[in-house]
C-alpha cells in the first residue's frame, strides 16, 4: 500500500496543527460557531444528536494492521471501544469528545492517517473495488488511479468550496464493484483500440434525494489527462454548480439542467486551456505510485489446496462460510476472504475494539497484514492462502465475524439512522436488526441467495437504498417514523435505481413487508433466479399486491410526502 | 484607512469597496479617488472612468466571470473579488482564470467574507491581497497564509505540481 514520504507526513501533521489552532480559536470565541462548521466539515467532524461524530478517512478503503490497532486504541481511549464503517469506506467513532478531536488527529497521524475531506462540500474520500489488486477479473489495479487522486485532491486549492460534496469513485473490473455510476464522477479504467490505458469517464451520478445514474461524458481519457481533466470538470461545476439551494447543488442537477452533451461540450472547452499543461500526470509518478502497490511476496502454490477441499466437504458451516465469503483469487491458491460485520444483534458495519485488534492480527498472520473496508460495510482480507481459510474461519468466528451471509439478505447496508445521525428521519438500524431477527435460518438465507437489502434513515441515501433490490427509506410524517420501500434497484454494471411500491410502512410492519417480497420471488423462482431476476421478469404488480394485502393503509399509513420525492 | 494584507505584510490601505444600492444604476455613482468600482459600473461609464487617468479598481461579484473583464485588464491596478460567503468557492476560479488564463498581474484582492482559513487557498489561486473581514483580528489572520509548507498541485503561487518536483 501506498506509504508516506516525508512530505505527505509533514502535510498531514501541519494539518493537525491547523485544526487545532481552528478548534483552539473557536474554544476562545474568535471563531464562531457558523464560522467553525465547514472547517471542522472538511476535518470530518460533525455535531450530531448526542454530541460531536468524527469520521476518519480509510482512503479507497485500504488499511494497515498497523493502523487498525491505532483505530482499536483510539476508540478505547477516546471512545465506547467501537468504530463504524461506512458505504464510503471511512470509519466513524460516534462518542468522541469535541476537545479531544485534535488529540484524535494528533494520534491519527502517527499512523499516516487522517479525517481530511471526509464531509464538506469538498472532493470526498476516493472509493474503489475492496477486491482490487486480487480481483480475476480487473484491468490493472485501480488503487495506484486512487493514491493519485488522494494526492491532486487534497487541499486542492480551488475545489475547497464547492456548491456540495463531491464524491469520485474507481472501477477497473469487468463487474463494477464501486458503485461508480451512483457518484458525481465516476472512473471506468478502460483500454482503447490501441490498447493505450485510461478512463472512461461518467458524471452526474448520485443517490440522495434525486437519485440519477451517472453518464458518460468521456468515452476515453489517456491516463496522462487524468487531472488536468478533472480540473476542468469540477472548475465547470465549481462555477456555474447551484448554489442557490443545496438539494439542487450537486452536480447531477446541472448535468441535467445543460444536458449531458452541452455539460461535456464546456469541460472540453476549459480543459483544452489546460491539457498538457504542468499538472499533465507523469508516467515517472504514476510509477512511483504503484510501485508501492506492488503485488506481495505470493508463495507458488497449486491452484487447488487439497486439506482445503477436504474441510470444505467435510464441515457444513464452513462450507457455508466458503461459499459467501471466499472470493477467488488472481494468484493460485490463493483467496479474498469477507469478514461480516452483520452478524445478528449488532449493528451494521460497528466493529469493536477487540474485533479490530483480532482483525489486524488476522492481516498479520495471514494477510501481508493488509485489509480493505467495502462500501458495503465489512471487511476483506485480500490475500489468504487457501490452506489458512480453515484457521481463519475458526478465529474469525470466535470474534463473530464468520457469520455466513455475504450478498444474503441479512448483509444489509445500514447507515447509523435516527440512534445517532442528526438529520435522520427514522431509526434504521433497529429496522435492520428486526429484520435479521425474521431471517435468523441460515439455510433459508442460503436458499434465498443473492438478495441486497439497504436501508437509510433520510434522503441523503447514505445506506444506498435506491440501488438495493430492496430498499427501506425513513420518512418523517407528522414526528412519526415510517419508511417507504423500494424494489428492483441493482448496483454493479447494471445499476438501476428501485421503484417505490407505494405508501410507507410503521416500522413493526418492516419485516413482515420483507418477507411478503420474499415469497413472491421464492413462489415465482426459476432454478436459476436472483430475486432481481424474478423481479425483472415479473414486474413491480405482484411485490407490490402481496406487500399491501391485509393491510389497511387507511389506519396505518399514509402516502409518502413530497419530501422523499422532491 | 483600513488595514490589509498585502503580500505578506499588513498595510494601511485607502481603496474604498463602492457598491450599488438595490436598484441603484451605474450613473449614481459620483466618481473619486481609489475606488473599487462594480463591474456594472465599470461596463457602463467606461470612458468616462477612463478619462479621469487616475488608477483603477474594479471589483467582481462572486457570481461575475472574470471574461467580463478578461480585455480591459490592462486597466486595472486593482482587481478584487467578493466572496459574499466564506462558503461560496467561486471566486477561487475566478482568480485562477485572471492570473492563468488572462495573465493578470497587478493586485488582486479578496474582499467581503475573508477569514484566516482561506488564506492559505486564495493565496495559491492567485490572491495577494486580502480584506480580512473588519472584525477579525487581521495579525492573526495572516498566519493562515502559511498554514501548509508543501502542496500536492500544481496552481498559481507553484505552478509546478509536487510530483514534478518531488522526483528530483
Ligand atoms: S442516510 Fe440520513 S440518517 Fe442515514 S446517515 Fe445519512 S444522513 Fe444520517
Amino acid at each position: 500500500m501506498y506509504r508516506y514520504d516525508s512530505i505527505d507526513q509533514q502535510l498531514i501533521n501541519e494539518r493537525v496543527a491547523q485544526y487545532r489552532g481552528q478548534i483552539a480559536r473557536n474554544l476562545a470565541g474568535t471563531l464562531s460557531d457558523d464560522e467553525l462548521r465547514p472547517l471542522r466539515l472538511q476535518n470530518g467532524l460533525y455535531i450530531q444528536r448526542h454530541g460531536p461524530m468524527l469520521r476518519i478517512a480509510i482512503p479507497y478503503g485500504l488499511l494497515a494492521a498497523d493502523q487498525l490497532r491505532k483505530l482499536a486504541d483510539i476508540s478505547r481511549r477516546y471512545d465506547k471501544s467501537v468504530g463504524h464503517f461506512t458505504t464510503r469506506q471511512n470509519m466513524q467513532l460516534n462518542w468522541p469528545k469535541f476537545e479531544e478531536t485534535p488529540e484524535i488527529l494528533g494520534e491519527l497521524a502517527t499512523v499516516e492517517m487522517h479525517a481530511i475531506q471526509t464531509s464538506g462540500n469538498c472532493i470526498r474520500n476516493i472509493t474503489t473495488d475492496p477486491f482490487a489488486g486480487v480481483a480475476p477479473d480487473e484491468l490493472t489495479d485501480p488503487r495506484p488511479w486512487c493514491e493519485v487522486l488522494r494526492q491532486w485532491s487534497t487541499f486542492h486549492p480551488e475545489f475547497a468550496f464547492l456548491p456540495r460534496k463531491f464524491k469520485i469513485a474507481v472501477n477497473a473490473a469487468a463487474e463494477d464493484r464501486a458503485v461508480i455510476r451512483a457518484h458525481d464522477v465516476g472512473l471506468e479504467i478502460v483500454t482503447n483500440e490501441s490498447g493505450e490505458i485510461g478512463v472512461r469517464v461518467f458524471a452526474g451520478g448520485g443517490m440522495g434525494r434525486t437519485p440519477v445514474i451517472g453518464k458518460v461524458v468521456r468515452e476515453f481519457l489517456p491516463r496522462q489527462h487524468l487531472l488536468t481533466y478533472l480540473d476542468a470538470l469540477l472548475r465547470v461545476y465549481n462555477r456555474y454548480g447551484r448554489r442557490d439551494n443545496m438539494y439542487k447543488a450537486r452536480i447531477k442537477i446541472l448535468v441535467n439542467a445543460l444536458g449531458v452533451e452541452e455539460f461535456a461540450r464546456q469541460v472540453e472547452e476549459e480543459w483544452a486551456f489546460i491539457k498538457d499543461g504542468p499538472a499533465t500526470l507523469t508516467d515517472g509518478e504514476f510509477n512511483r505510485i504503484a510501485a508501492h502497490f506492488a503485488p506481495p511476496a505470493y508463495e507458488s502454490l497449486p491452484a487447488n489446496d487439497t486439506a482445503f477441499d477436504e474441510a470444505v466437504a467435510g464441515n457444513k458451516a464452513f462450507a457455508a462460510w466458503v461459499k459467501r465469503s471466499v472470493r477467488p483469487h488472481k494468484v493460485p491458491g490463493y483467496a479474498a476472504v469477507t469478514l461480516s460485520l452483520k452478524a445478528a444483534g449488532v449493528a451494521p458495519g460497528d466493529i469493536s475494539d477487540v474485533q479490530m485488534d483480532a482483525v489486524a492480527d488476522l492481516a498479520d498472520r495471514f494477510s501481508f497484514g493488509e485489509l480493505r473496508v467495502t462500501h458495503e460495510q465489512n471487511v476483506v482480507l485480500a490475500d489468504v492462502r487457501q490452506r489458512d481459510l480453515l484457521e481463519v474461519w475458526t478465529l474469525a468466528r470466535a470474534q463473530g465475524l464468520a457469520t455466513a451471509n455475504i450478498g444474503l439478505l441479512t448483509d444489509m447496508i445500514c447507515c447509523p439512522g435516527g440512534d445517532l445521525c442528526a438529520l435522520a428521519n427514522a431509526r434504521s438500524v433497529p429496522i435492520a436488526q428486526a429484520i435479521h431477527q425474521k431471517f435468523d435460518d441460515l439455510d433459508y438465507l442460503h436458499d434465498l441467495g443473492d438478495i441486497s437489502l439497504n436501508i437509510s434513515g433520510c434522503m441523503n441515501s447514505c445506506g444506498h437504498h435506491h440501488v438495493a433490490n430492496i430498499g427501506v427509506l425513513g420518512v418523517d410524517k407528522n414526528n412519526e417514523e415510517w419508511y417507504q420501500v423500494t424494489v428492483g434497484g441493482q448496483q454493479g454494471n447494471a445499476t438501476t435505481l428501485g421503484k417505490v411500491i407505494g405508501p410507507s410502512f410503521s416500522a413493526e410492519e418492516v419485516p413482515d413487508v420483507v418477507e411478503a417480497l420474499v415469497n413472491v420471488y421464492v413462489e415465482n423462482r426459476t432454478d436459476s433466479e436472483r430475486f432481481i431476476d424474478t423481479f425483472q421478469r415479473l414486474g413491480i404488480e405482484p411485490f407490490k399486491e402481496r406487500a399491501y394485502q391485509g393491510r389497511d393503509r387507511k389506519k396505518t399509513a399514509k402516502q409518502a410526502t413530497g419530501e422523499a420525492n422532491v | 484607512m483600513s488595514k490589509i494584507i498585502k503580500n505578506g505584510q499588513i498595510v494601511e490601505d485607502a481603496w474604498q469597496v463602492v457598491k450599488l444600492a438595490e436598484g441603484e444604476t451605474a450613473d449614481a455613482v459620483t466618481f473619486g479617488a481609489n475606488q473599487l468600482l462594480p463591474l456594472a459600473v465599470w461596463q457602463a461609464r467606461k470612458d468616462e472612468i477612463l478619462a479621469l487617468g487616475a488608477p483603477i479598481g474594479v471589483w467582481l461579484d462572486s457570481a461575475e466571470g472574470p471574461e467580463a473583464i478578461a480585455g480591459d485588464l490592462a486597466h486595472f491596478a486593482v482587481v478584487a473579488v467578493n466572496f459574499p460567503k466564506f462558503a461560496d468557492g467561486r471566486g477561487y476560479s475566478t482568480a485562477r482564470l485572471l492570473r492563468e488564463r488572462y495573465g493578470y498581474t497587478g493586485e488582486l484582492r479578496a474582499i467581503g467574507d475573508v477569514l484566516h482559513d482561506q488564506l492559505f487557498f486564495m493565496k495559491r489561486c492567485g490572491f495577494d491581497a486580502y480584506a480580512v473581514r473588519a472584525d477579525k483580528d487581521i495579525a492573526a489572520a495572516l498566519a493562515g497564509l502559511n498554514d501548509f509548507s508543501e502542496t500536492y498541485q500544481a496552481a498559481v503561487d507553484q505552478p509546478q505540481p509536487l510530483f514534478r518536483r518531488r522526483a528530483a
